[in-house]
């Protein structure tokens, strides 16, 4: 690759996100691309194994048909166990071994999109290289694990994602940092491609530091009756969290789901939001909302932008404020250039309802096992297909939080 | 008749204040052990916020007055501490609570005991675990999701706001013998076989039709009018007297004390 010669992306080092606070990348050091490998996941350290449960990766592997596990900038493990079906690479690897990769390489994210793009392609970063072949059902998630394990680091990774023809995959994948990793920040540049007929269900579970700050750029392209899925969770406080990830839907008949789960606590600042792009007939698109802010500065966002006949695409961001002080801001958008669309959004910030809380306190329910019983109904209840291992780590986070008093 | 304990509720000179108004304007009352009271009296008359002062419920504030249970004063109790010392309630309206699925919350209030969900089917409520509590339940459904959530609760004392109301006639049977059940059976133990029975579990049941009467038994009743109690005299004496001559002028009714 000739990544150091684009002049366009140099300019865009210095480019702010769109949104989110500003971030001085001066400040971090690259995380070390060259660590020991880990052969067996169940021998590493009992608190990394700690970390990587609480984000739902399992070191015995169980019920997984893969895992690749990054710590700061190296690959630090990968085991596969459908090689047959699925192939898992770290991206550097994937690049020399497929001259087609460059088709993909970049097309779902522009590099010069901002400082976090660029610095991710001018250091011709590594990531992860999953491929489930043409036909192929993987029956077991693949897991993969980002964790961040020195303080003032850099770990920035670019992934791709490639479910070709008729395949589906479902990934989990957690983002976490070490208890002594301060001030780390993250960057994962991801470009997921689901070709015609596939499917990908792509579940995220972060757990940073409380001073973290993670800067994720995630482009999709789906073709013709593709569907994706992303699920994204966030529980824990978290430093500065911005994340908007793009879905172009360019083949008819596809669709995609995000559902966001966020719990922002005093010291938390989240800035999460989707954007779908229905470029092709009869797409559908859902982009569902939910967050509890008690402290903490929660924005939530979504955009949908129609541009073809007949697509339907549906837009829902609610809020519930537990207490005074932060920030909760929801902003729908919904755009179309052709006449023929349903789009519809629906945007509520609130509190919870004392009736309710007290309706299940008469059950003999403490006010915490109630609002906790009334704040997990409202952030999964109308979110269809969460897998159950989400559900887990939602009640506990939430039994974990004590939202009442 | 029932065998009667010790005080089971005594309320004493209650004032109740909702949406800035005055409803309950010196309500006494005193319920023993293993009875049944019936509350009756005209819509608007305060009956509903009279059992969710009891509760505890904070829309209905006290502004003086006592609330007695079990010889322990909870006029300032939370609701919850009222539920563990035995309170339980069949509310009227009770609220939707979206996302939380029927199931969660009788297993809940079952303290984790996943075995009372075995009950449901035998309130035809096996299909609803799965679905957010009273959304979109009809007026019966709300009726038997209650006496389902009552009886994983286990009360020694219950307060049913017309457990009969909105319930067509064949569910009414239903309705009824499950009401009956909460009232004569403890631990899962039916107290009784038969006509002969030992009550273990007071109550304070609101009806406009005394339907319910009919498979519970009642020892007193009263009839609360604008805030205030105006008679108490044995139930059937007093529903014929409401059926007969309306609440007009049954308040101007023989003030019957059958409290001795
Ligand atoms: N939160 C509130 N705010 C305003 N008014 C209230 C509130 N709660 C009760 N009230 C009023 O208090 C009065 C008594 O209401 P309550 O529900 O106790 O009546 P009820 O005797 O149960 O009537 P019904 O037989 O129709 O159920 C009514 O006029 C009602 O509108
Ligand atoms: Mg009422």
């Amino acid at each position: 690759m000739q990544n150091g010669e684009h002049r366009g992306v140099k300019e865009a080092l210095d480019r702010a996100g769109a949104y989110g606070p500003d971030v001085d990348l001066s400040q971090f050091n690259v995380g070390e691309s060259d660590l020991e490998q880990i052969e067996d996941l169940q021998k590493v350290d009992a608190d990394t194994k700690d970390l990587m449960v609480n984000v739902g990766v399992v070191s015995d592997e169980n019920g997984r048909d893969g895992s690749i596990v990054f710590i700061n900038n190296s690959m630090s493990h990968c085991s596969n166990k459908t090689e047959d079906g699925v192939e898992l690479l770290s991206t550097r690897d994937a690049v020399a071994k497929y001259d087609w990769l460059k088709d993909y390489f970049w097309k779902a994210v522009d590099p010069e999109k901002d400082k976090f793009t660029a610095k991710t392609y001018i250091e011709e970063s590594d990531g992860y290289f999953i491929r489930v072949k043409k036909g192929y059902h993987a029956k077991n998630p693949v897991q993969t694990c980002m964790l961040i394990k020195n303080k003032n680091t850099m770990q920035n990774l670019h992934n791709i994602i490639i479910i070709e023809e008729g395949a589906s995959l479902e990934i989990i994948t957690g983002c976490t940092t070490d208890r002594h990793a301060n001030n780390a920040l993250h960057i994962g540049v991801s470009e997921i491609y689901v070709k015609e007929g596939g499917s990908l269900a792509f579940s995220m579970i972060h757990n940073w530091g409380e001073d973290t700050t993670v800067r994720p750029r995630t482009g999709c392209i789906l073709e013709k009756d593709a569907k994706y899925v992303n699920n994204y969770v966030i529980l824990n406080p978290v430093g500065t969290l911005q994340s908007n990830p793009v879905t172009y839907l360019n083949g008819e008949g596809a669709s995609c789901t995000y559902n966001t789960i966020c719990l922002a606590p005093k010291g938390s600042n989240i800035d999460s939001g989707g954007v779908v792009f229905l470029n092709a007939p009869n797409t559908n698109a859902e982009i569902m909302s939910r967050s509890i802010t008690n402290g903490g500065n929660m924005i939530a966002r979504g955009k949908l932008s129609g541009n073809a006949e007949k697509v339907k695409a549906h837009l829902e961001c609610r809020s519930i404020v537990l207490e005074d002080g932060g920030l909760t801001l929801a902003i729908p958008e919904l755009e179309s250039t052709v006449a023929d669309v349903e789009m519809t959004h629906e945007a509520a910030v609130g509190k919870i309802d004392q009736d309710q809380i007290e309706y299940l306190m008469s059950r003999g329910l403490t006010e915490d096992e109630a609002v906790s019983m009334i704040v997990r109904g409202f952030l999964v209840g109308g979110i269809k297909g969460l897998p159950p291992h989400l559900m887990k780590e939602i009640d506990e986070a939430v039994e974990k939080a004590n939202l009442g008093n | 008749m029932t065998h009667i304990g010790a005080i089971m509720l005594e309320i004493i000179d209650l004032h109740v204040e909702a949406g800035g108004r005055e409803i309950l304007k010196g309500v006494s009352l005193k319920i023993n052990e293993g009875e049944t009271c019936v509350l009756f009296g005209p819509n608007g008359s305060g009956k509903s916020t009279l059992l969710a002062a009891i509760m505890g419920y904070r829309h209905c504030k006290v502004t003086s007055g006592k609330i007695m249970f079990k010889g322990q004063d909870i006029t300032e109790m939370g609701v919850d501490e009222r539920a563990r010392l035995g309170i339980g309630m069949m509310m009227q309206r009770p609220p939707n609570v979206s996302g939380v699925k029927l199931g969660d919350l009788v297993k809940a209030t079952a303290k984790g005991d996943a075995s009372v969900l075995d009950k449901a089917e035998s309130f035809k409520m096996d299909n609803f675990l799965g679905r957010d509590v009273n959304v979109g339940f009809s007026g019966g459904e709300i009726k038997r999701s209650e006496l389902l959530q009552l009886t994983a609760q286990k009360p020694d004392f219950v307060l049913l706001d017309e457990p009969e109301s909105g319930v067509d006639l064949e569910s009414i049977d239903l309705i009824g013998r499950k009401v009956h059940d909460l009232l004569y059976t403890k631990d899962g133990n039916k107290a009784c076989d038969g006509s002969r029975c030992a009550r273990h579990v007071s109550a304070l049941v609101i009806t406009h039709t005394g339907q319910i009467l009919d498979y519970i038994g009642a020892d007193k009743a009263y009839i609360l009018q604008n805030g205030v109690i105006r008679c108490s005299g044995r139930p059937t004496d007093l529903l014929k007297d409401i059926r007969e001559r309306g609440y007009k002028e049954c308040i101007s009714c023989r003030m019957v004390n059958i409290e001795e």
